[in-house]
């Protein structure tokens, strides 16, 4: 059966094509030139000609959203949205870049290092959120670990550094669990409570502390590592296997947590807490533990996303260096509807914009910057309202529950 | 009245107990006292420190000044958190809203020339037209489409601001021979009239109406809940809006209205922010006060009176924590840090009991917003 609902959902996802198509055919048509990739680090390079290639793609879309409105594209249509959202960023870049020489794979190579704090965040927010307790205390666990984090790896080595950084990231969510379920405060209240603490104990004793100590904030952060045999893989292997430790441990806990979730007991108990707690209670889940344990390890894996910042990259610690990234994370979580690879992919999405919104701003394309670094979120803006729209939560989310 | 004095009550208890946790931060983060083990110094910084805090946001004319200066954005925006959360919705927004409010009320402040009190309410107008357009945005995506007003309303807080630094640097707004994104000046008549501007040479009494704007519009907040037809259909819905729409009432008109009036308020707090504080705009003209407006809406739990009493302790915190910043070597941020633990002692009332022995009813804590789902 296909509702009313979803049959306004495909509509627009048509009636998105042919707006792509106008896009593309009237804009990005508009720069002679060839915009040529660096698809390797060693020089090999994609020449497009900008021009014929918005012909082609614009052509695409109109097909594609003629067929879509005509019958529907059915099962493969999100794999077509997919390829179809790469193909419009292809065409854009290419009319952004056209004339000039552009890094395609360091671009790409940024947006998987960036998307690591947002994954971790959401992982944690899915983890809190489908055991039936709202985390909006994400954007804290992720500053208070890169502070943590930044200092405990200057004084003492790098993997001391995410350890402390974790265990910053528990202590917080302990906060959250004892507030939220035992005293039973209201969950957002508590979340964002912590995140102001957080922003305010960091910045305060970066001052206090950091400041006239900076031994005490600086470190060597890690480097890349080369995983054998998959980083030879051309093009996808510089992408996804050139990484730091970071994103090797985001991509297994999205793969370890996508199983445990759908596969295991605890999965099915976490997510029975999460829709109807009295019925888990009346089975014999002990759903106040449950929720405790899965606030815990929520707050450690968001702990280790904020050790990215100091340990991952920067080698540093600043004042709110996460600048929203925790709220991101939050959106992501409600992008993915709650499933671990969707916030993985919603993820995704954000730090490519981010990463397009810091390689954009270089180039002339007589529109102005501004509009160009606006895109990223207008276009999230337009797959939020358009594509994806209303998000099923957790049903419990948010509520207390009552042992009787 | 007797809400007045209870929320008074709740917030001073609180107030004390973070205080106490703010001078255990300060001695334990003083690192050379520590060394040397004289704790008489780290215990003088918090006397001295604490001092400066009560006399930068109370003491004397210049000090009460800062504070109502601090006070009106917050308590604006503050509004523009709880009205929707009144309504079950949760607005991050205001940061955008606020930038657009401001942008609106800068125009007409400089295009427009006229005497001063028709042009001034007309821009705080044109501000809250403009907020509330932005702020509406959100209101009918969700309305319409069902997308979250948490991702909405970030993602158009980020279109906002490169909008805003966009416009700084069209030959429309931005100010002549500069290179920077800052706008031209308000004429003389557009600026809100100064509070203490009746006393000769003292040009450091900053403070301006727009808090009596603010004030205003707390009155119509209260008005519209307590008063009106729409303010309980309001609420209705924040509370249970399946039951509300059983009941006949049209929640996703509602959801569009929630966020007009939200937008509307954020305006008005960048119309205020830009006819009173600056007289032009810049980048930074929100600042973090769209953040800092959720903890108001938080404390005060959404009821005008809540809002007021939270938005006036804030900015008086603000204006104490600069003064505590240029006295003595505490950085001014330990305030977010009072201001985070404030809020939970607030919701916390058995914490707060347990500490001080009180004994009142506990409030019963309702939902904020309407969980995640659509």
């Amino acid at each position: 059966m296909i509702s009313a609902e979803q049959k306004k959902r495909a509509r627009n996802v048509g009636y998105g094509y042919l707006g792509l198509a106008v896009i593309t055919l009237v804009i990005f048509s508009r720069r002679p030139g060839d915009a040529s990739f660096r698809l390797t680090e060693g020089g090999f390079s994609l020449t497009l000609p900008a021009q014929q290639f918005a012909y082609i793609f614009g052509i695409v879309f109109v097909g594609l959203g003629a067929a879509q409105l005509w019958r529907g594209l059915g099962k493969v249509s999100n794999i077509v949205l997919a390829l179809a959202t790469a193909m419009f960023v292809m065409s854009f870049l290419s009319w952004a870049t056209s004339g000039e020489s552009f890094s395609l794979v360091g671009m790409l190579q940024d947006t998987v290092s960036r998307s690591v704090p947002i994954t971790l965040g959401a992982l944690g927010g899915i983890l809190c959120e489908r055991s039936g307790v709202i985390n909006i205390a994400i954007e804290g666990m992720l500053l208070a670990g890169a502070f943590t984090g930044a200092v405990g790896a200057s004084l003492t080595n790098l993997w001391f550094g995410t350890i402390i950084a974790m265990l910053t990231g528990v202590l917080l969510a302990w906060i959250l669990a004892v507030f939220s379920i035992k005293y039973r405060v209201d969950q957002v209240i508590v979340g964002f409570a912590i995140n102001f603490f957080a922003l305010g104990i960091t910045s305060f004793l970066s001052f206090r502390v950091l400041v006239p100590n900076p031994d005490y904030n600086s470190l060597v952060p890690v480097m890349p590592i080369s995983v054998p045999l998959l980083s030879k893989i051309p093009f996808i292997g510089q992408i996804l296997f050139v990484q730091t430790i970071f994103v090797y441990f985001s991509f297994a806990a999205v793969a370890l947590l996508t199983w445990a979730m759908y596969r295991t007991r605890w999965g099915l108990r976490t997510r029975a807490a999460g829709e109807y707690p009295k019925a888990a209670g009346t089975l014999g889940v002990d759903v106040i533990k449950l929720r405790y344990r899965n606030l815990l390890i929520a707050g450690a894996v968001a702990g280790i996303g904020g050790a990215w910042w100091p340990i991952g990259t920067v080698g540093r610690f600043d004042q709110n260096i996460t600048g929203g990234r925790g709220f991101i994370a939050l959106a992501a979580v409600i992008f993915g509807r709650w499933h671990p690879v969707g916030a993985f992919s919603g993820a995704i999405v954000f730090a490519l914009a981010e990463a397009v919104r810091l390689k954009i701003g270089n180039f002339d394309t007589g529109i102005p910057s501004e509009f160009l670094l606006m895109a990223p979120y207008l276009v999230t803006l337009v797959v939020v309202a358009g594509f994806v729209g209303a998000s099923r939560s957790p049903k419990a989310a948010g509520q207390p529950y009552d042992e009787q | 009245m007797k809400e007045l004095i209870k929320s008074l009550r709740y917030t001073f208890l609180a107030l004390l107990a973070s205080l106490l946790v703010g001078a255990i931060i300060i001695v334990i983060t003083d690192i050379d006292a520590l060394k040397s083990g004289d704790f008489g110094k780290a215990f003088s910084t918090v006397l001295t420190a604490y001092k400066s805090l009560f006399e930068g946001s109370f003491w004397g004319l210049r000090s009460i000044s800062n504070t109502i200066t601090g006070t009106t954005p917050l308590l604006l925006s503050g509004l523009a958190v709880s009205v929707a959360f009144k309504a079950g919705l949760f607005n991050i927004g205001a940061t955008g809203q606020m930038l657009a409010g401001g942008m609106t009320a800068l125009w007409v402040g400089f295009t427009m020339t006229g005497p001063g009190w028709l042009q001034v309410p007309l821009a705080v107008i044109a501000g809250a037209i403009g907020g509330a357009i932005f702020g509406g945005i959100a209101g009918v995506l969700k309305a319409r489409t069902g997308a979250h007003e948490v991702i909405t309303t970030i993602m158009l807080n980020s279109i906002a601001s490169f909008l805003v630094l966009w416009l700084l640097k069209t030959t429309t707004f931005q100010r002549e021979g500069r290179p920077d994104p800052i706008s031209k000046e308000i004429a003389d008549e557009a600026h809100l009239p100064r509070l203490f501007g009746f006393m000769d040479g003292r040009s450091d009494l900053v403070a301006h109406a727009g808090f009596f704007v603010a004030l205003l519009a707390t009155y119509g907040f209260w008005y519209l809940l307590k008063r009106t037809t729409l303010g309980f259909e309001l609420r209705a819905t924040g509370l249970n809006s399946d039951a509300s729409k059983y009941a006949g009432m049209k929640s996703k008109s509602l959801m569009v209205v929630a966020m007009l009036l939200a937008g509307g308020f954020a305006g008005m707090a960048g119309a205020t922010e830009v006819l009173g504080t600056y007289g032009y705009a810049s980048t930074s003209l929100a600042g973090n006060i769209g953040f800092d407006a959720i903890a108001v809406a938080l404390l005060g739990q959404s009821s005008p009176i809540g809002t007021l009493v939270s938005a006036i302790l804030f900015g008086a915190l603000q204006a104490g924590g600069r003064s505590m910043q240029a006295n003595t070597d505490v950085p001014v941020d330990l305030i977010i840090v009072l201001r985070a633990l404030i809020v939970m002692f607030v919701a916390a009332p058995l914490l707060v009991k347990a500490m001080f022995r009180v004994k009142t009813q506990v409030a019963s804590q309702g939902q904020t917003f309407r969980g995640w789902g659509g």
